[in-house]
């Protein structure tokens, strides 16, 4: 005969300290296996709600509402804003110090905007001038001698109108800036390049394509949102909606989507390719949204609105992903996220810049491999049972300010209200006499070539 | 994987059941001849035997009294202390640091200095004891037949079942999805979960009082045994008898790989699977004749069969019944007291509510199968409706004389009809308005005459 007994005595002789791991991947060996990953995903859900605490800190600075800002690619750590008395500052995020400031505009600043190289600030104004700033960004390395310091522009151009808005082109010289018309300029030129206009009335943003170089794109106060190419002569392609357009921003992970935050409370997001129909609707604030930033991994993005609060949606979600708002941030004008993805910044009524965690519960700094791994692996499993009805209902909380939640309630049974008088509409009807039209096409009026 | 399964096989004609111990023992290597030994111990009553989960240490419970816990790695008596009462069974706690020990009155928990740390009540007379690790709860079955579960981590007593089917000593915990499985008197097997006072399932096995059970690791597999001489084998997913020898057995158990070993009296046999589920003999072990063999346990991760009988307890060597290979994270048996601390703490933060028992352990987290009967939607009723008004419409009226046929009366006999006919209907398809549909209890009180209310049996 032949006898082997299973010889685990070799395993048992260790003869250095640190313990060795066997692994076995045989599934008989553990039971109940989605029972216990369910337990671990109530309790991560559950954790995570305790460790979300998304603000970091207030940049406290300006002595009037702050009404735009701008970041830079190739400096992590920098954001400009600009305020409605004309004060436009540096500031410095893991400080939250002023570096440098940029005085001179006579009224409100409505625009800023950097060039690709981080080199040149552009800030546009109500006192119809643009100027130009050197950047000192060497004194961001060493903040400590650098503190208030006012800065001389480089160039100012004034012109006819007031300016509402500004973006510079990626890779390129040129920036455009928008007010009664659009116009757009040469770094080293005192007039614009060339304008557009396409109807009489203020146009309010401007934003050029990350991909398409010449591509940019306006929403004016008719409500409308129009595509311009500069290599052709006249605009390219208008968007009429039933509700103005306070901001749009470019998806840059996929150029040729963009979202556009409404006044009707909504956000939407279109391929520009095919404007007729909205490819998703963000609903969740309860007033106009001002502002809207993407994400640098362009999967998420970040909506101020008037309402007081800050929302991250998703790329394709239709319902916040979550929501940040603090007794003494008042109406929120201008939000950006940080060029790492991991902060986003508000500015807001209330004088205040604050800096925001993308991920409320994330841990900072720098992790353990193992911690990491277990952070991983909760996220993972969180996801996994995202939908059974305990974990959702842990994972779906948000404490929302009273007015917030009551005023969501209001919107919820009016909207409520008119979708009932509306099926009954179509009820009493010929069936086919009143077609439905789905709510991403509802709030377009047409579009014009 | 570091090491691979022991085996025993056959030369030609050689049956592996012919092999005896000693020559075994003879063949193998040094330490694993030591790990098969016999432990005289005949004063204090027959023993039993329990393990811990990952097989390193070993308690042993005598009838008089005796309690002794062992290293089975290094061979070595940890504690061992008289508690002067009928001990009736023994159980590890999720770690060799507690214990449970079902005495004469209560049951009573232990630490590994043998220090009494609770002395838990509630349970009563209990007979057999068994641990479900996952979930940190005791269960225990007492002479009334009542079934007991306590969360140890809280000490809360987390459900008192009242089987309602007399006193029974056979209990045994199905390690694939935590559901008790009862023997009882008349033949039945039930099972039970703690959310549950009736039994999930109850299953007729035997022609007479079932003496023993085992479940299988996989779950899929159950053995019992009746005194009525038979063994069998019932499949768990379509609960049929897959097999059925003829044998008495006083206790049953699995191994980690499925071998089968039963004892009778002073003999063991120890069946494997020969491939489909066909259980053939594959070892046997004769003891002095007059040891009575009360447990038998395999001891996890290692060949080696456990045995607590009359007189002491011996351990054989089995080859190929454990599970050569641990893993580190699940169960081990090296584990240092750092990482025995570790495991402890991230089993208690992972503890498993006790509603997450059912049979089926993977139906967590699928979608809920759909109600049979499907709930007619809004156009179909209303369809519906509208037949039935039809019909009532044209039903024929009859035709009444001298006078009595108004074209008025008719018309309103007409409506009439038809505001029955969808009356009825309307009461059928009534439509909730959102809030969830009150139960109407019927209460048995009403029905019976007002004599005989004193009688009725209150809903648990």
């Amino acid at each position: 005969m032949i006898i082997l007994v299973a010889d685990t005595d070799n395993i048992y002789l260790t003869f250095c300290s640190q313990q060795k791991v066997f692994r076995n991947y045989d599934p008989a060996l553990r039971t109940q296996e989605k029972a216990v990953e369910y337990t671990r995903a109530l309790n991560a859900a559950k954790l995570e709600k305790i460790f979300a605490k998304p603000f970091i800190g207030a940049m406290d600075g300006h002595i009037d509402a702050i009404s735009c800002m701008a970041k830079n690619p190739n400096y992590l750590k920098a954001i400009f804003s600009g305020s409605m008395d004309g004060d436009i500052r540096l500031w410095d995020i893991a400080a939250r110090k002023t570096v440098c400031q940029f005085p001179g505009h006579q009224g409100a600043v409505r625009g800023l905007a950097t060039s690709t190289d981080g080199d040149l600030l552009v800030s546009c104004g109500v006192d119809c001038t643009v100027r130009m700033w050197k950047v000192p960004m060497l004194k961001m390395v060493d903040t400590n001698d650098a503190i208030g310091d006012a800065s001389q522009p480089s160039a100012i151009y004034t012109w006819k109108h007031a300016f509402w808005g500004v973006d510079h082109q990626w890779d390129g010289n040129l920036f455009a800036t928008v007010g009664a018309q659009v116009d757009v300029w040469d770094q080293n030129r005192s007039e614009p390049v060339s304008s557009f206009e396409w109807g009489k009335d203020t146009v309010l943003s401007v934003r050029f394509n990350p991909g398409e170089p010449d591509v940019l794109i306006t929403s004016a106060s008719d409500r409308s949102i129009t595509l311009y190419d500069l290599r052709m002569s006249s605009p390219a392609r208008k968007l009429i909606m039933k509700t103005r357009c306070n901001s749009i921003c470019w998806n840059p992970r996929e150029p040729m989507n963009f979202t556009a935050a409404n006044e009707d409370t909504n956000c939407y997001s279109f391929d520009a390719r095919k404007l007729d129909e909205a490819r998703v609707v963000h609903k969740g604030h309860v007033s106009a949204v001002m502002d809207i930033d993407y994400s640098p991994t362009g999967r998420e993005f970040v909506t101020g609105s008037y309402d007081r609060t800050i929302r991250i949606f998703q790329y394709n979600g239709d319902h916040s992903r979550e929501i940040y708002h603090t007794k003494r941030m008042q109406r929120v004008f201008c939000v950006k996220y940080t060029y790492d993805g991991t902060y986003l910044v508000s500015g807001s009524d209330d004088t205040n810049l604050r800096l925001w965690k993308s991920k409320a519960s994330e841990q900072l700094g720098v992790l353990l491999p193992r911690e990491r791994r277990k952070q991983e692996y909760l996220d993972a499993v969180k996801e996994r049972y995202k939908h059974l009805p305990e974990v959702k209902r842990i994972v779906r909380h948000r404490h929302l300010p009273k007015p917030i939640y009551k005023a969501a309630n209001l919107r919820r049974t009016i909207i409520e209200a008119e979708n009932r008088k509306e099926e009954r509409r179509r009820a009493h009807r010929a069936p086919g006499s009143m077609p439905e039209q789905p709510f991403r096409k509802r709030r377009i009026i047409k579009e014009i070539e | 994987m570091p090491t691979e399964r022991g085996y025993l096989e056959p030369e030609g004609l050689e049956k592996t059941y012919r092999f005896q111990q000693d020559s075994i023992v003879q063949e193998v290597d040094i330490l694993s001849s030591r790990k098969a030994f016999d432990m005289i111990l005949p004063l204090l009553g027959p023993y039993t035997i329990g393990y811990t989960k990952n097989g390193r240490y070993m308690l042993v419970g005598g009838r008089k009294g005796h309690l002794a816990m062992m290293d089975m790695l290094n061979m070595e008596l940890i504690k061992e202390f008289q508690v002067r009462e009928t001990v009736r069974d023994v159980a590890f706690l999720h770690n060799e640091q507690l214990f449970a020990v079902a005495q004469k009155k209560y049951a009573y928990i232990y630490d590994r200095d043998g220090k009494e740390i609770h002395c838990i009540k509630e349970h009563g007379k209990s007979l057999k004891l068994q641990f479900l690790e996952k979930h940190f709860l005791l269960a225990s079955i007492n002479s009334f037949g009542q079934l007991h579960y306590q969360d140890i981590s809280t000490g809360e007593m987390v459900a008192n079942i009242r089987t309602g089917l007399g006193r029974t000593d056979v209990m045994r915990v199905n390690p694939y999805n935590a559901v008790i499985g009862l023997g009882h008197a008349g033949g039945k097997v039930t099972m039970w979960k703690p959310t549950c006072v009736k039994p999930l399932v109850t299953m007729l096995c035997h022609h007479g009082p079932v003496t023993a059970i085992a479940f299988d690791r996989s779950g899929h597999l159950m053995a019992t045994a009746g005194v009525d001489r038979k063994i069998k084998l019932w499949d768990l997913r379509k609960y049929e008898v897959i097999n059925s020898y003829a044998a008495r057995a006083e206790s049953l158990d699995f191994s980690q790989k499925g071998l089968l070993a039963c004892s009778n009296g002073s003999q063991l046999e120890i069946f494997r699977d020969t491939g489909g589920q066909d259980y053939k003999i594959y070892m046997k072990h004769r003891m002095v004749k007059g040891y009575q063999v009360g447990t038998v346990l395999f001891r996890p991760y290692e060949d080696i069969l456990g045995i607590g009988h009359s007189m002491g307890l011996s351990s054989i060597l089995v080859p190929g019944s454990g599970e050569p290979n641990f893993d580190t994270f699940v169960e081990n048996p090296i584990e240092t007291s750092k990482q025995r601390r570790e495991k402890e703490v991230q089993s208690l933060l992972s503890k498993l509510q006790p509603e997450t028992i059912m049979l089926n352990p993977n139906m967590i987290a699928t979608v809920r199968p759909s109600r049979k009967k499907e709930k007619k939607t809004k156009k179909e009723i209303e369809d519906e409706v509208e037949d039935v008004v039809e019909a009532a419409k044209n039903t024929e009226m009859k035709k009444k004389t001298k006078g009595r046929s108004k074209a008025s009366k008719r018309a309103k006999k007409r409506e009439e009809e038809v505001l029955k006919a969808k009356r009825q209907l309307m009461e059928q398809y009534k439509e909730s308005d959102g809030r969830p549909e009150k139960k109407q209890r019927v209460s048995d009180e009403v029905e019976l005459p007002k004599a005989l209310q004193r009688f009725a049996k209150s809903r648990q």
